[in-house]
């Protein structure tokens, strides 16, 4: 086994993983602080008005990155999840525990947001016919469900392994939300950004956005490892 | 060693329903009066009743097959014969899945049945009672078998009853939207087949995949 086997292994025990989890938690709060200022100046200073939508575009750049995060935190946790129950290490299920509330917290942000912007451009805060709307609000629930799941059982063992059960089982949703304003064309535009071609806005409006999704995604980690710490302590 | 499983698994859970008869019934009976509370709230207006009556009839057979899945394993978890099944020869996969179609035979199968009925309440068009009942035979079974895996993870817990719903009732939303909207589709002059097709989709995805987590969650819950 090479040594950087034997180091992810080392940390995988609570103990030795809680300093670097407070180092990590540290250096993510400032990177986080500091791309969220710059990306809110260039949201909001630099980025030039939307041409049809004026300034309530730029609610995206909060909308967007939640819904990213939301998203990503639910894969992030389903993986920590399988990781937990197939190799049984308690740190896994700790991560799952860490990251639920902050999943949760992107998620009502991306759907409270998304209200607002729908006000004005829509004419109205919430569609009941839309896919990408309702994918997004099950997502929410299924945050929910995991978290509930695992509060309700006194039981620590079982309490980790249903919810992280639970959490691959919720895993079919993302893919629905992902593809939702593909495969169905309702309300919900498409995707402004994507992997493969050119981004369809305005250089700096991109650069805001990327920021933004920068500052939520340190954000995510320091709160994470912050809570993992809680966790650290509140069961050894 | 699997076919005689499942036929002694079914057998035995639907003697065991038979002789409570009165559980079987008492979902049943919530079923008709939650589709017939509609009415009620919302007015008499015939064309509105005529509207919501497809949406009215699945969001009951949701909630009346999701009260009754704490029967599924909930008897056997309290007298034991549940840790013998997970000992056993057979594949719990396998034993998931029989009592899981025992429960869907005794909870899912007559609100099938009974849904042209309320149908009938709700003056829907005669031609759309074969396309109801149908989404409600393909749907009512997906409903059991993803219902199996948030059973199994409330297992014996207190107040599980109300977790269940929280768990169980967000997956269940997919069907919902394509069982009503394939009654909306017909009722609207076109084919419902896309949604009917999905549907079928669904419960065979399911019937593949969700027997596993079940499965997985009986062994956490019962360790």
């Amino acid at each position: 086994m090479t040594t950087q086997g034997i180091r992810w292994f080392w940390y995988a025990s609570p103990q030795t993983f809680f300093p670097l989890a407070g180092k990590i938690a540290r250096v993510c709060a400032v990177l986080a602080v500091i791309f969220a200022l710059a990306g809110l100046y260039v949201g909001f200073l630099v980025a030039p008005t939307d041409a049809q939508q004026g300034e309530a575009y730029r609610i995206i750049y909060i909308h967007v990155p939640a819904a990213w995060m939301s998203m990503f935190i639910y894969v992030v946790m389903a993986v920590w999840a399988a990781a937990g129950l197939a190799l049984n290490t308690r740190l896994s299920f700790m991560m799952v525990r860490a990251l639920a509330p902050t999943g949760a917290l992107f998620t009502f942000i991306a759907l409270w947001t998304g209200a607002f912007w729908g006000r004005p451009t829509w004419g109205t805060y919430w569609v009941w016919g839309d896919t990408r709307l309702m994918t997004e609000l099950i997502l929410l629930f299924l945050y929910f469900g995991v978290m509930a799941l695992q509060a309700a059982i006194d039981e620590r063992r079982r309490a980790d392994r249903a919810g992280a059960l639970l959490a691959i089982v919720g895993v079919v949703n993302i893919p629905l939300i992902y593809y939702s304003v593909k495969w169905w064309n309702t309300l919900h535009q498409g995707a402004s950004v994507s992997f493969t071609k050119a981004p369809s806005m305005a250089a700096t409006m991109f650069t805001g956005m990327i920021l933004m999704a920068l500052a939520f995604w340190t954000y995510s980690i320091a709160v994470a490892m912050v809570r993992l710490r809680c966790e650290i302590v509140e069961t050894q | 060693m699997i076919f005689p499983a499942v036929k002694t698994i079914v057998r035995r859970d639907l003697l065991l329903a038979l002789r409570r008869r009165s559980d079987v019934a008492t979902a049943l009976l919530f079923f008709v009066i939650v589709a017939s509370l509609f009415p009620l709230g919302v007015g008499a207006e015939p064309n509105l009743l005529r509207a919501i009556a497809p949406g009215v009839i699945w969001v009951a057979a949701l909630l009346s097959s999701m009260l009754s899945l704490g029967r599924l394993f909930a008897a056997d978890h309290a007298d034991g014969t549940l840790e013998q099944m997970l000992l056993g020869a057979a594949p719990l996969g396998v034993v998931v899945s029989a009592k899981t179609l025992a429960h869907w035979l005794v909870s899912g199968l007559p609100l099938v049945l009974i849904a042209p009925l309320i149908a009938l309440q709700y003056d829907v068009e005669a031609g759309l009672y074969g396309v109801l009942a149908l989404s409600l035979l393909l749907g009512t079974p997906v409903l059991s078998i993803i219902g199996a895996i948030g059973a199994a993870l409330t297992l014996g817990l207190r107040g599980g009853g109300v977790l269940l719903s929280l768990l169980v009732l967000p997956l269940y939303v997919p069907v919902l939207i394509l069982g009503a909207g394939s009654v909306e589709m017909a009722a609207a002059g076109l084919s419902p087949e896309g949604q009917l097709l999905l549907l079928g989709a669904m419960l065979i995805v399911a019937a593949v995949f969700a027997p596993w987590a079940t499965a997985a969650a009986l062994r956490i819950s019962s360790e």
